[in-house]
């Protein structure tokens, strides 16, 4: 059972880490941003557009498309690491690629963990959006892609945020890339995973390092969204 | 003023047009006629169904029943663009907001460019060009997009009460490039609570009341001698 003490001289060693650039440390937070940023890139690439195509066209069972996306952004990250793992895995129908217990796999999880986070918000908001331009839109001779495609761009201010959102639920899960990463030394360890493993075996100090980390990383892309934005409105209206 | 193979989009032919909404009846039994070269002006009581009957003559709407004629078509031309009350700018530049207006109607490069500039000119925007748009001021934003609107060189212009939430001064701009646009051969057609600027701008008036056309006359008789009660109770009160 950790006392007070001993959460004092884990905080101190993990200072040193931090302060010390530990090899180790900025291995496992390299390898977290590089995983959860090209997640939320390739995320972006997907649910923005499919969004805003959402948003715009109207077509049978939309209400249904709508509704599941935002089912999904609830999506638990243990069963997207079940899929994947099933995918992935040397029986499965992609094995022969050999991705599991790599970092892209777990690229792929985290992709399918937020894309529909990506898509469910940024629906609403080019929806919003489209409720205010409709009208001049098309009567400026607008179709429907080139209608999304306008919006996609100004809402962009909004849609920063969106993707800070779905960065911040990808470094932040550890289910899904535990799965299919396997939380290998060296190899697939990222902050999340190494803070559940050193904490389990009572190596705190590296684990609160890396939580010290990732905490001050989410509060960092928040303030600078919010700053971002607040420039933006003023600049931008 | 249209570029020849796009000219065909009047008369403005209306036959029998309704529109209903969630079953309440909007506008019922419009017939009328619109006229290259005229402005005609569109009034009428809060309700009245003034903003429905632009929107359906504009084609942003599609009538419950009746027909629509543009010159010789049956679906909505080119060459006609609609200012509304509250412009819809993008986040964007000024310059930026006519250029889109082009290119969604097929100008692109330096012709562009030059109509842009001829725009912005016309509504003494030219310093505010490289400006976002959305940070202009009240006025300076519908002068946009009617510099926008105007860049299309539309054969038909719709105004829907381009002045309601707009200053003396700047309802005096407005006017000005309104008249300036008819002067180079464009149709327009506009909503009005402001009787002033109707008498100011209009030839034709066509009164609305309770969705149907109370009357329809040259503007001069309009104010002058009304021949529907509805509308001679309308200007009445507007004399109170």
């Amino acid at each position: 059972m950790p006392t007070v003490s001993t959460l004092s001289q884990s905080l101190a060693v993990a200072a040193d880490l931090i302060a010390g650039f530990d090899p180790k440390l900025v291995e496992i937070v390299g390898l977290s941003l590089a995983v959860s940023l090209t997640a939320t890139l390739l995320a972006a690439c997907i649910g923005l557009p499919l969004g805003a195509a959402v948003a715009v066209a109207r077509f049978p069972g939309r209400g249904a498309v709508i509704a599941t996306l935002n089912a999904l952004m609830g999506l638990p990250p243990v069963v997207v690491g079940l899929l994947v793992y099933l995918l992935l895995s040397r029986a499965g129908p992609l094995g022969a690629l050999g991705l599991l217990f790599t970092p892209k796999a777990m690229v792929i999880a985290q992709t399918i963990l937020i894309a529909p986070i990506l898509a469910a918000l940024a629906r609403q908001i080019v929806e919003d959006a489209w409720a205010e331009y409709r009208e001049q839109l098309k009567s400026l001779g607008v179709n429907t892609r080139r209608a999304a495609l306008t919006l996609l761009w100004d809402t962009r201010f909004s849609l920063a945020t969106v993707l800070l959102a779905g960065f911040g639920r990808a470094i932040a899960e550890v289910g899904a890339v535990m799965m299919v990463g396997g939380n290998i030394d060296g190899v697939t360890r990222v902050m999340t995973t190494t803070i559940a493993l050193e904490t389990s075996k009572g190596d705190l100090p590296l684990a609160l390092g890396l939580g010290v980390v990732l905490i001050s990383l989410v509060l960092l892309l928040n303030f600078t969204a919010q700053a971002t934005r607040s420039w933006a409105k003023a600049r931008f209206g | 003023m249209a570029d020849g193979g796009r000219s065909a989009g009047l008369p403005i032919v209306a036959t029998g047009l309704a529109y209903a909404s969630g079953g309440t009846a909007i506008l019922e039994d419009i017939d009328l006629t619109l006229e290259r070269g005229v402005r005609t002006f569109v009034l009428g009581a809060n309700g009245s169904g003034k903003s429905t009957l632009l929107r359906l003559l504009h084609g942003l709407l599609a009538p419950t029943r009746g027909t629509l004629q543009w010159g010789d078509r049956g679906a909505r031309p080119l060459g006609q663009a609609m200012v509304f009350q509250r412009p819809v700018l993008l986040r964007r530049s000024a310059s930026a907001n006519i250029a889109y207006a082009l290119d969604l109607a097929g100008v692109r490069g330096a012709h562009a460019d030059r109509r842009v500039h001829a725009a912005l000119q016309a509504a003494g925007l030219l310093q505010v060009g490289d400006r976002p748009a959305r940070v202009l001021s009240g006025g300076e934003q519908q002068r946009l997009a009617l510099a926008r609107a105007w860049a299309l060189e539309p054969e038909v212009l719709f105004l829907d009460e381009p002045t309601a939430s707009l200053d003396p001064a700047a309802t005096r701009a407005v006017e000005q490039m309104i008249a300036h646009i008819h002067a180079h051969g464009t149709t327009i057609v506009m909503s009005t609570h402001n009787l002033a600027q109707a008498k100011r701008l209009a030839d034709d008036v066509i009164f609305l009341h309770a969705g149907r056309i109370a009357e329809r006359t040259p503007a001069l008789h309009f104010f002058s001698s009304p021949t529907s009660v509805a509308a001679r109770e309308f200007l009445e009160g507007e004399r109170l």
